[in-house]
């Protein structure tokens, strides 16, 4: 059965392995943004050993690019993106301390098995829900690569920001397991 | 003639372009409920409660449904009848749509292909729309309008049948086409087939068979049949909301059917996901 868990960043192993897939989290605390541009430039620093504009240790990636804000507001609606494009670069991250990645959509074999190896989750957030997503971060700035607009790298303060695991660390996979209990065949 | 002025036309799809961001229309919001009701999955469940909880709060407090605010899509209806005075249909369609993105706080989210750089300051913001024409009868500019995500277009396919492949070789390959994209187009989804016509004819077919009020058949009952009978094979997929699994993954198919070529059965599936914004406006 999927259990409510609450979750603050950063994460660690115990948090981690108490993750199962199906299971909804309402994380709070600080997140970062980055979609393919900024994982890129991610993935190049670590491979120049050079410093990387946040620290990986326990974080929690969100993939995303949300809409300009109006005055007055952090952020526009803030939706995840589509997962699968940032799968070439993501278990190099989790090698090096990615705890969480929260998008839409599936992942590759390399990303789930990272999860098993190196004890890290990949979060499911609503699709389309941009608008109610939005309201629950509270606070944004761009701390990185401002030059590519929606795509840059922005810290994020969230409050019980609701997720669903995907895969755990475990190697479940809810949209195969969730598919499977209801698919209905001839 | 009839005469209609750019500045109108400008104005007229500015407005709509805002609008449609942040109010999820009718037929989409009562599928949504629908299939609310109906789902199995408590897991799928909790998300359509989010769905309509953000289609809520967009339309209250004016913020985007998605973040993907979409490339703008437009079929136009011109009556041969009417004149544009002081620019072109095209032009004020394009103004319209760059200053509705401007004005909204939407996304600019046109780019080059192979460079990826954005376009807004190259060609404007979030232009070019895409735009497709018919001349009808009368005086009037008919404009209908979808913010296309790339989610949903990302899973869409085109493929051309042998004719012996028959209705089920298409019922197949729509199926493998949802099929593979599980959660990706951020399901529930209304499904548009264009079958028959010439490749880029079905193509066009499929999208413009998602711009109909959702679950409204098709007028001929033999075509409205199989649309039918492509939801109930569909929904068997058990992909569910955003791919969580659930009996709901589809909220209407909609087929568009074109007579083809002796030698061929093209087929097009394009995909749209339960954010279905879509408009529309006469002047
Ligand atoms: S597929 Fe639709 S709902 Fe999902 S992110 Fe794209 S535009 Fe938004």
């Amino acid at each position: 059965m999927s259990q409510v868990h609450y979750l603050t960043t950063p994460l660690t192993d115990e948090d981690i392995m108490n993750l199962k897939a199906g299971d909804i989290v309402y994380l709070s605390g600080t997140i970062f943004t980055a979609r393919d541009a900024a994982h890129k430039r991610l993935v190049d620093l670590i491979e120049s050993k050079e410093e990387l504009p946040f620290p990986l240790q326990g974080a929690v990636i969100y993939f995303v690019g949300p809409t300009p804000p109006k005055p007055g507001e952090p952020i526009g609606s803030a939706g995840p993106t589509t997962s699968y494009r940032m799968d070439s670069y993501s278990p190099t991250l989790i090698k090096y301390g990615l705890k969480g990645m929260i998008g839409k959509g599936k992942r590759n074999q390399a990303v789930k098995d990272a999860c098993k190896e190196y004890k890290a989750v990949y979060f499911g957030a609503t699709g389309g829900a941009g608008a109610l997503l939005g309201k629950l971060i509270k606070e944004a700035k761009v701390i990185a690569y401002e030059e590519l607009g929606p795509e840059a790298v922005r810290m994020l303060k969230v409050e019980n920001f609701p997720v669903t695991v995907i895969n755990d660390a475990y190697g479940n996979d809810l949209y195969e397991e969730g598919r499977r209990q209801y698919e209905v065949k001839d | 003639m009839r005469e209609i002025a750019y500045e109108d036309i400008v104005k007229a799809v500015k407005n709509m372009v805002i609008h449609t961001a942040t109010n999820l229309p009718e037929d989409a919001l009562r599928k949504l409920k629908e299939a609310h009701e109906k789902e199995k999955s408590p897991v799928a469940k909790k998300v359509l409660e989010q769905l309509l909880e953000n289609a809520e709060i967009a339309r209250t407090e004016k913020r985007p449904l998605c973040q993907d605010t979409g490339l703008a899509v437009y079929f136009v209806k011109m009556g041969q009848d009417v004149h544009v005075t002081g620019g072109t249909l095209t032009d004020a369609i394009n103004k319209g749509t760059e200053e509705g993105y401007v004005e909204g706080y939407l996304r600019a989210s046109t780019c080059d292909c192979f460079t990826r750089a954005n376009l807004k300051d190259v060609i404007g913001y979030n232009l070019p729309a895409v735009i497709h024409y018919d001349i009808v009868e009368g005086d009037k500019i008919e404009i209908e309008y979808a913010a296309k995500g790339g989610g949903s277009e990302n899973v869409s396919r085109a493929r051309v049948l042998a004719p012996a492949q028959g209705p089920q070789g298409v019922i197949d390959f729509v199926k493998e086409v949802i099929s593979e994209a599980g959660p990706n187009p951020c399901p529930p989804i209304i499904v548009g087939v264009g079958i028959g016509g010439t490749f880029e004819k079905a193509a066009v077919s499929s999208k413009y068979a998602l711009f109909r009020e959702a679950g409204k058949p098709n007028p001929d009952p033999a075509v409205a049949e199989f649309e039918k009978e492509l939801l109930f094979e569909l929904n068997k997929l058990g992909i569910g909301a955003m791919g969580m699994g659930g009996t709901e993954t589809v909220l209407a198919v909609h087929v568009e059917k074109n007579p083809c070529h002796i030698a061929s059965l093209p087929v097009s599936v394009n995909v749209q996901c339960h954010s279905s914004r879509h408009n529309h406006i006469t002047l």
